[in-house]
């Protein structure tokens, strides 16, 4: 089978794309799919991290780019979840080591291996986000219910439209629901409203998200946690099944045990 | 394909300039192709030339779709240079260089500076059409009237000569009768502007939630001013 190419990006930095990654990719795998996930940012290189896979890098992608290994060297497997990869970036090199034609090479020879190949794009407009987007089949973009990352979602789907990968699929990204109660925060609906993209998944701001990035262990594999949840209905919408977005705006239940905790934190 | 004399900078078809902001290559007509691959042909045997360049392209009359001006940006961008600006003649490719995010005007002199905006037939009376949503960073400037069948979002900007009509959400940033004209209206179908300017005249929108209901904007004494639209005084 071949693989669906998934680039996941945003404009603004620090919204998400790493996390998000990293747990799609863990979700997809968790159903039973092979997933290889490419850290495209290279010289910041950190989905690793979040993968707790740092201390295993031998090779890297520019290395498999330029022939010093073979691209299977530059695979790494995953510690718990059978059947998901990553190719980690290169931690040394620029942007500029790696060429649009690079990727789509790269991606062409994982295809008849992989079900997905999710491609974690750095920051930007430029150079490093146009290598993400060469061999993409479909793409995610993230943002966070803030003015200035909505503002530079926008930038970028339109960039993506025009350069015919359109159109993107959102994703809203640490959506904190007693905010949006409290007029604190823009609400989904008015990000969906402004983007007008198709929307892929809300994801709740949660406390096991920052504990999991820091043990390497993806949220979607955490049972319990409320964003692991997310994540893996996102998981579950990227391979065409329908599934109701969670009720984030109620005030009770295992909610509201969180929102509480959450509640004076901003 | 090289003249003599000319140190084998340019081919017969293709002719290269020192501009102030970079290189710019001008591409003569015939098949699209054949020039691209004689460009790229000539780029690769002058790597130390172009190598981290800035390159401005007139390609004149070609008619280029985003597929062909993409993949001849990304082959470019293999070879380290930037391609930053397309002229034409041709709108099809000025629309596609812009979707791009390419700038489709070259400052070549003072003397090309005075045409900053398209020529149009009868000064100010033409009318561009985009039916498209325009998203931040896009720009559209024209001598004439601006039509928009889609919104305008924030981040977005519109400068027209003429008056502005906005089908649509408005929500960027719009400059009706930029070159003085104080008769010119801006339109929408939800006039909440990030800024409104009327000729010389800056105004920003009061900061509420706009219901989807018909506006228009015009100077009345020195100020601008929004009401509903109502046709018998339209």
């Amino acid at each position: 089978m071949a693989a669906k190419v998934i680039t996941i990006t945003s404009g603004k930095g620090g919204v998400g794309k790493t996390t998000a990654t990293a747990n799609i990719g863990a979700a997809l795998a968790k159903s039973g799919h092979t997933v290889a996930c490419i850290d495209a940012d290279i010289g910041l290189r950190n989905l690793d991290v979040v993968m707790g896979l740092e201390n295993r890098i031998v090779y890297d992608l520019v290395d498999a780019v330029e022939g010093r290994c073979r691209l299977k060297q530059a695979m790494i497997k995953d510690k718990h979840i059978p059947g998901l990869y990553l190719i980690p970036s290169a931690q040394t090199r620029d942007k500029n080591a790696v060429s649009p034609t690079d990727m789509i090479r790269l991606c062409d020879e994982l295809r008849s291996e992989m079900d997905y190949i999710l491609i974690d794009s750095p920051a930007g407009i430029e150079r490093g986000f146009r290598n993400a987007l060469a061999p993409a089949d479909e793409v995610i973009v993230v943002t966070n219910p803030e003015v200035s990352a909505v503002r530079d979602a926008d930038r970028i789907i339109g960039i993506i439209e025009a350069e015919e990968k359109g159109p993107a699929k959102l994703l809203i990204n640490r959506l904190n629901p007693e905010m949006v109660r409290h007029k604190n925060m823009i609400s989904a609906d008015d990000v969906v409203d402004l983007l007008a993209i198709q929307l892929i998944g809300i994801i709740p701001e949660d406390k096991n998200v920052i504990i999991s990035t820091n043990t390497g262990v993806p949220v979607a594999t955490d049972g319990k946690s409320l964003a692991g949840e997310a994540y893996r209905n996102v998981s579950l919408r990227l391979q065409g099944n329908t599934v109701p977005f969670m009720d984030l705006s109620k005030g009770s239940g295992l909610f509201g045990l969180i929102s509480n905790v959450f509640g004076t934190g901003e | 394909m090289i003249r003599a004399g000319d140190r084998g900078m340019g081919t017969k078809n293709i002719e290269i300039k020192g501009i102030r902001d970079g290189i710019l290559v001008e591409i003569s007509s015939g098949d699209w192709k054949k020039r691209e691959k004689e460009l790229l042909d000539h780029i690769k045997n002058n790597r130390q030339f172009f190598k981290g360049g800035r390159l401005a392209l007139d390609v004149g009359s070609h008619k280029l779709k985003t597929d062909r001006l993409a993949s001849l940006r990304n082959a470019l961008s293999d070879e380290n240079i930037t391609l930053w600006a397309v002229k034409s003649s041709s709108l099809v490719t000025e629309r596609t260089a812009q979707n791009l995010g390419l700038s489709i005007r070259i400052q070549q002199s003072t003397a090309e500076q005075q045409g900053e905006f398209p020529s149009s037939t009868i000064e100010g009376e033409e009318a561009v059409f985009v039916q498209r949503t325009l998203r931040s960073g896009h720009k559209i400037k024209h001598a004439g009237h601006v039509i928009i069948l889609g919104d305008v979002n924030p981040g977005a900007e519109i400068v027209a000569g003429g008056n502005i009509i906005v089908w649509g959400r408005l929500r960027g940033t719009v400059h009706a009768g930029a070159k003085g004209n104080q008769e010119a209206v801006v339109c929408a179908l939800q006039l909440s502007p990030t800024q409104l300017r009327i000729a010389d005249k800056i105004s920003i929108s009061p900061a509420e939630d706009r219901k989807m209901e018909p506006e228009i904007a015009q100077l009345k004494d020195g100020q601008v001013i929004a009401r509903n639209w109502d046709s018998r005084s339209g």
